[in-house]
């Protein structure tokens, strides 16, 4: 587990910086709710009247007066777009960074599989997603406790392991890209979180646009969805699983072959 | 027991030419040199031998083993040293050290202070604070401390300062008495005929020759310094013919006694004729292709 224990460290910093702003913000959000929640009915009111726009952000069928309400709009948009940019930068780079850095010489002149450095790389790529989800939920359940509110475990947990879930397959997803980029990856990886977070929200604004949920992650991490159903989408989960699994794949079969520079 | 071996090996990037049809032998023991400039196919060599890009055709064996299908096996038994050594950001040089062992599997953190120490080298140093020729140190060390078999080193000296060159020269040639394989690819010719037995031109991607060092330097030309009057046009065997203030030197790779005739023809004053060193042989060797080409 060299390899893996040497990603963790390399990527420290940014797993340091990522986790604390993902998760002061999603503190701060918490704490605010306590200042705003008595103006809430009025904003929910106010939002309600943005026609597709309010359900685009699902806030049409949310509460904005309740936390879990309050917590799925609010805090799932931070977690969902901070974690989605984390997940895609960390994997994105796995690969990609040996050839840019010109490290690849040192590492692969070792007697190190590409396999075996494949597979730790990809392993400390999820490590540091866990991490940062069980670090962020932590900040997130005391900061509510702090506040004096009772925790709606079912729908925060399932909000969280949506989002987990998404950051996994954004990751596999971005190691497949990984494998074939040389340089300029950083952008790819951002291009392609903020295009399924669009593509999330282009599906939800009518009916006729609604089949791209299929193609976006972010469309089983719907807060609406989540907080009244008390269920993920399976269905949804799947082809996310299986995109994951085909980005992983992808990278192993170009990365076994191909000449590093 | 050949510790490199190559056959018929060519490596295209696209339609670029790397090497083409390389046929290599390296015995074990040998300090051996891959002389070539810049463009040549030295590290297209190198790196197909590590595994590091993948032959187009042709085979490539190291101590026996094939080079795409027991990479790993061949690699626990090579160290390299890089031409451009570069590191991961923000380490020591002994955590350096340290991740280069662990990937081999190796304690090998002894060995790696006593080379520290030789090539004076501080294991505490940051690697972004170090210059190249330190960084090449780093290489150096990472390279040798695993006490390797075959050791393949491309631009070794490269950033080393005449000091750390010699110690570094000293440590190859104990690791060549103890005996490891030295592949050693530079165009500095003078480092080569210094301390390799064999050695190999490539050029163009293809070895154009491949003998003892020795060889290499009696086989050729010599070169011929006089000063006097001597009438040379016609003389067939000149090259890289020079004049200075009454003097004129050339190689000469002709008939000894039809130089020496035309030299008896003239009135010659003085007379030098000498081995020529590598770099003049391969220049030689060069001039040579370029005519055929």
């Amino acid at each position: 587990m060299t390899i893996l224990k040497h990603e963790l460290r390399q990527g420290r910093s940014s797993f340091l910086i990522w986790t604390s702003v993902i998760g002061v913000m999603l503190s701060v959000c918490v704490f605010l709710y306590t200042e705003v929640r008595g103006e809430m009915d009025a904003v929910t009111d106010l939002f309600s009247s943005f026609g597709s726009f309010t359900a685009a952000f699902g806030m049409d069928r949310l509460n904005f007066g309740t936390l879990e309400g309050f917590y799925a709009i609010e805090c799932g948009s931070m977690l969902g777009l901070g974690g989605a940019f984390f997940a895609a930068i960390c994997a994105v780079n796995m690969l990609s960074k040996e050839e840019v850095n010109k490290t690849a010489d040192f590492l692969f002149s070792h007697p190190v599989s590409r396999k075996r450095v494949l597979l730790e790389k990809l392993l400390a790529v999820f490590v540091q997603l866990t991490m940062m989800n069980v670090i962020v939920l932590a900040m997130s359940l005391l900061s509510i406790l702090a506040i004096g509110e009772t925790i709606p475990w079912a729908q925060l947990l399932l909000l969280h392991l949506a989002y987990y879930l998404l950051q996994l397959e954004l990751a596999g997803i971005c190691y497949g890209i990984s494998a074939f980029v040389k340089r300029g990856s950083v952008g790819i990886g951002l291009g392609i979180a903020v295009l399924f977070y669009f593509t999330n929200l282009i599906s939800n604004l009518t009916e006729s646009a609604s089949f791209l949920k299929y193609f976006t992650p972010f469309a089983y991490c719907d807060g609406a969805d989540i907080i009244t159903e008390q269920r993920l989408d399976g269905g949804l989960m799947a082809i996310g699983a299986g995109a994951c699994l085909l980005g992983i794949l992808i990278a192993w079969y170009q990365y076994t072959r191909k000449d590093l520079s | 027991m050949e510790a490199i071996q190559t056959e018929k090996l060519t490596k295209n990037y696209g339609t670029a030419r790397g090497i083409v049809e390389l046929d290599l032998s390296v015995h074990a023991g040998e300090f051996f040199g891959f002389i070539g400039p810049n463009g040549a196919g030295k590290s297209t060599t190198i790196r197909t031998l590590l595994g590091l890009i993948y032959p187009t055709s042709g085979q490539a064996t190291v101590f026996g083993m094939d080079v795409v299908r027991e990479k790993e096996s061949i690699l626990r038994r090579v160290g390299y040293l890089p031409s451009e050594a570069i590191f991961y950001p923000k380490l020591r040089v002994r955590d350096i050290c340290k991740l280069s062992a662990n990937l081999r599997n190796m304690e090998c953190s002894a060995e790696a202070k006593s080379l520290c120490e030789r090539l004076q080298l501080d294991p505490e140093k940051k690697i972004d604070e170090l210059s190249f020729g330190n960084r090449k140190k780093v290489a150096i060390v990472c390279a040798l401390q695993s006490k390797p078999e075959l050791l393949i080193l491309d631009e070794p000296t490269g950033g080393l300062d005449p000091l750390i060159q010699r110690v570094f020269f000293e440590i190859l040639r104990e690791r060549n008495r103890d005996g490891a394989t030295i592949f050693f690819s530079s165009h500095i010719l003078s480092e080569v005929q210094r301390n390799c037995t064999r050695a190999a031109v490539i050029r163009e991607g293809r070895i154009i020759a491949c003998d003892s060092v020795e060889a290499f330097a009696n086989a050729g030309a010599k070169r011929v310094t006089l000063r006097g009057q001597v009438e040379l046009k016609g003389l067939p065997g000149i090259k890289d013919l020079r004049e200075g203030e009454g003097t004129r030197s050339f190689l000469y790779s002709g008939d000894m006694p039809r130089l020496l005739q035309c030299l008896s023809a003239g009135q010659v004053t003085d007379l030098t004729v000498a081995e020529p060193d590598l770099e003049e042989i391969f220049l030689h060797f060069y001039e040579e292709g370029d005519e055929n080409t």
